[in-house]
């Protein structure tokens, strides 16, 4: 705990603690082990992914690397990915540009639940909604000018707390700041594909 | 000890304000010791800063023990050359024993103390105060060498004046006082500005008719300990607030900025072939930066309304928030748009010649609040060393006095003279 949690704590012995589900005194330690031994903290993260048919696959993930040796999910996790019937495909899944709508969702909630219960914020809400635009002349090759991705993302959240209006938008604005799909999808990543034939 | 070598008690390396202030601090207690200083006193003011530069602090604030400010515009903020002038007054006030002209090349342990060799012979000495500033190198990002040798590149130490730059657009990059600073006075020079903003601290000059850093030290916000931060390492990286020093007393941020023309960008983020990329969090970046400025005024209104001052300073008015175009620049081509860029990214202090096993694996100075890891070493003027005021001008002498304390106690003990009350540092 900090100091300024404990002196608050010592202050309003009766002021409830909030309680979002999320352990921050695991999380607190682990910062401090990490800072202490930083290999532990390189992690690789992984899926595996099977083409179904059409434009539909199937990924799976299971396990990744991360304090110094292998781990495993609790299960397996499969996600389908197709498009939609207006492209003439089967629909069985998400679009692929939908999942990373759905990681960034994921992973600013996460942190807004682990701000908020550091900060002793009482979520009982939070709800985002993802919009993404996307020129298709891009991904469709009919203009070289206009990007394949999104040209933006726009995110909101309704958030309903114990809290002002000015700590909700820090959670939020505190949750962009650590949050590694916020940052995977505003900075420029180094991607190496490869292939091999069985 | 070389034949050559002289012997004392303390060597103090550099000559600025912390230096001079600890000099005094040793002299009043008869404390043998030189001040080695590679240019003369006050050198960094004297060569290393670009030529409109004025403090960030108003004149009223600049003080070192024994010293206050005495001229007639304490409202006004000194030029490097006053800044100069006022540690040079100093130094002979306090009668330092500097030792001009002397450049540090190596500094090893040698029995039980130090060894200091210059490019004029050597010292032997019981303690050591590295007191040669904190902005010693500019702190460049690692994608800083992918810039193409197209691009012309300073740095805020080696940038002058804008009449050096070449034609053609700038980018700058960091938008701390420096960073704000540069850009409007580039922009103003007729060059289009192109400024990469990253996690950056929002202030006015003026709040409810009176300097923010006259809220910030009677606040007690200067005077916070490190020991009392949450995250002392961030509160330590924290860029300066955006400020500058003017006669009109204006507020300096990126709405200012913008209305001259220079075009805000996110965070530089990446240097692909040609292509200079920015960051899409430029937004968010914006949003955490006047949350912050407000919970700092909000801070400073309930401490005002506690001391009864409500109706001594003027009313509550806050700046409109930080506006954003509506689609931000992702990137840019250097060598076309951009034909300079000025990185305004930082400085770190730089003790490549001290050979003494001080430092942890990123490089950085292992210390305790200015006590370093070895005994007789010490460190002064680094940012939030022992109190948020501390690379002030005026924070050297909080920060001089805890240190010479622990100091005379090392002396002391070296000496093998445990004085009763001696000041014992906690």
């Amino acid at each position: 705990m900090t100091n300024q949690a404990q002196a608050q704590a010592q202050a309003e012995p009766q002021a409830p603690r909030a309680d979002n589900g999320v352990n921050v005194d695991a999380l607190l330690t682990a910062r401090a082990a990490l800072t202490e031994a930083p290999e532990g903290a390189r992690f690789k993260w992984r899926a595996t992914s099977q083409w179904v048919n059409g434009t539909q696959s199937r990924a799976t993930v299971d396990g990744f690397f991360g304090l110094g040796a292998e781990q495993c999910h609790r299960r397996t996790f499969e996600f389908d990915t197709d498009h939609p019937e207006i492209f003439a495909a089967t629909d069985n899944g998400a679009t692929p540009v939908e999942y990373v709508l759905v990681g960034l969702a994921g992973c600013l909630s996460a942190g807004i639940a682990s701000v908020a219960q550091y900060r002793n914020i009482q979520l009982r809400s939070v709800r985002a909604t993802l919009e993404a635009g996307m020129d298709l002349q891009g991904v469709l090759g009919i203009d070289d000018n206009v990007r394949n991705g999104f040209d933006g993302i726009k995110v909101h959240y309704d958030i309903d707390a114990d809290a002002t209006p000015e700590q909700i938008a820090a959670l939020v604005a505190q949750s962009q700041k650590r949050s590694a799909v916020f940052d995977i999808v505003t900075n420029p990543t180094d991607v190496s594909v490869t292939s091999s034939k069985v | 000890m070389s034949p050559s070598g002289r012997a004392t008690d303390v060597v103090v390396i550099g000559g600025g304000h912390c230096g001079l202030a600890m000099s005094h601090a040793l002299s009043q207690r008869s404390v043998d010791h030189v001040v080695i200083e590679r240019g003369e006193v006050a050198n960094a003011w004297r060569t290393e800063r670009w030529d409109s530069l004025r403090l960030l602090t108003p004149n009223w604030m600049c003080r070192l023990p024994g010293q206050a400010y005495d001229g007639r515009d304490p409202d006004g903020y000194m030029s490097a050359a006053d800044v100069a002038g006022f540690i040079t007054r100093y130094a002979a006030r306090v009668r330092a024993p500097v030792a001009a002209r002397t450049t540090v090349l190596r500094v090893t342990t040698m029995d039980e103390g130090y060894r200091v060799q210059t490019d004029r012979g050597d010292w032997s000495c019981r303690a050591i105060v590295l007191a040669n500033g904190a902005c010693a190198r500019p702190a460049l990002p690692q994608l800083a060498a992918d810039v193409p040798a197209s691009v012309a590149q300073w740095t805020a130490k080696s940038y002058r004046r804008t009449a050096d730059l070449s034609p053609g657009g700038v980018l700058v990059v960091g938008a701390s006082a420096t960073g704000l600073q540069l850009a409007l006075e580039i922009q103003k020079s007729g060059r289009q500005v192109l400024l990469a903003t990253g996690e950056h601290v929002r202030m006015p000059r003026l709040y409810r008719g009176r300097d923010i850093q006259w809220w910030l030290l009677a606040s007690g916000v200067l005077d916070q300990r490190i020991e009392e931060m949450d995250d002392p390492m961030r509160a330590r990286r924290l860029p300066s607030p955006q400020l500058v020093g003017s006669t009109e007393r204006t507020t300096l941020d990126l709405n200012a900025v913008r209305q001259h023309g220079v075009e805000v960008c996110g965070r530089l983020s990446g240097i692909r072939g040609k292509r200079a990329l920015f960051s899409g969090s430029l937004r968010n970046v914006c949003a955490l930066a006047d949350l912050k400025m407000n919970r700092l005024l909000d801070g400073f209104d309930a401490w005002a309304r506690g001391q009864g001052m409500d109706r001594e300073v003027a009313d509550i008015r806050r700046d409109r928030a930080t506006e954003v175009a509506a689609s931000p620049r992702l990137g840019v081509d250097l060598g076309c748009d951009v034909r300079t860029i000025v990185w305004a990214t930082g400085y770190r202090p730089d003790y490549g010649w001290l050979d003494v096993p001080v430092f942890d694996r990123r490089g950085n100075l292992r210390h305790d609040r200015g006590v370093v890891d070895a005994p007789g070493l010490y460190v002064l003027g680094l940012p939030f060393l022992r109190k948020r005021k501390s690379s002030f001008i005026h924070g050297a002498e909080d920060d001089v006095s805890e240190i010479a304390a622990h100091l005379f106690g090392h002396l002391d003990r070296a000496a093998g003279l445990t004085r009763r009350g001696d000041p014992v540092l906690t």
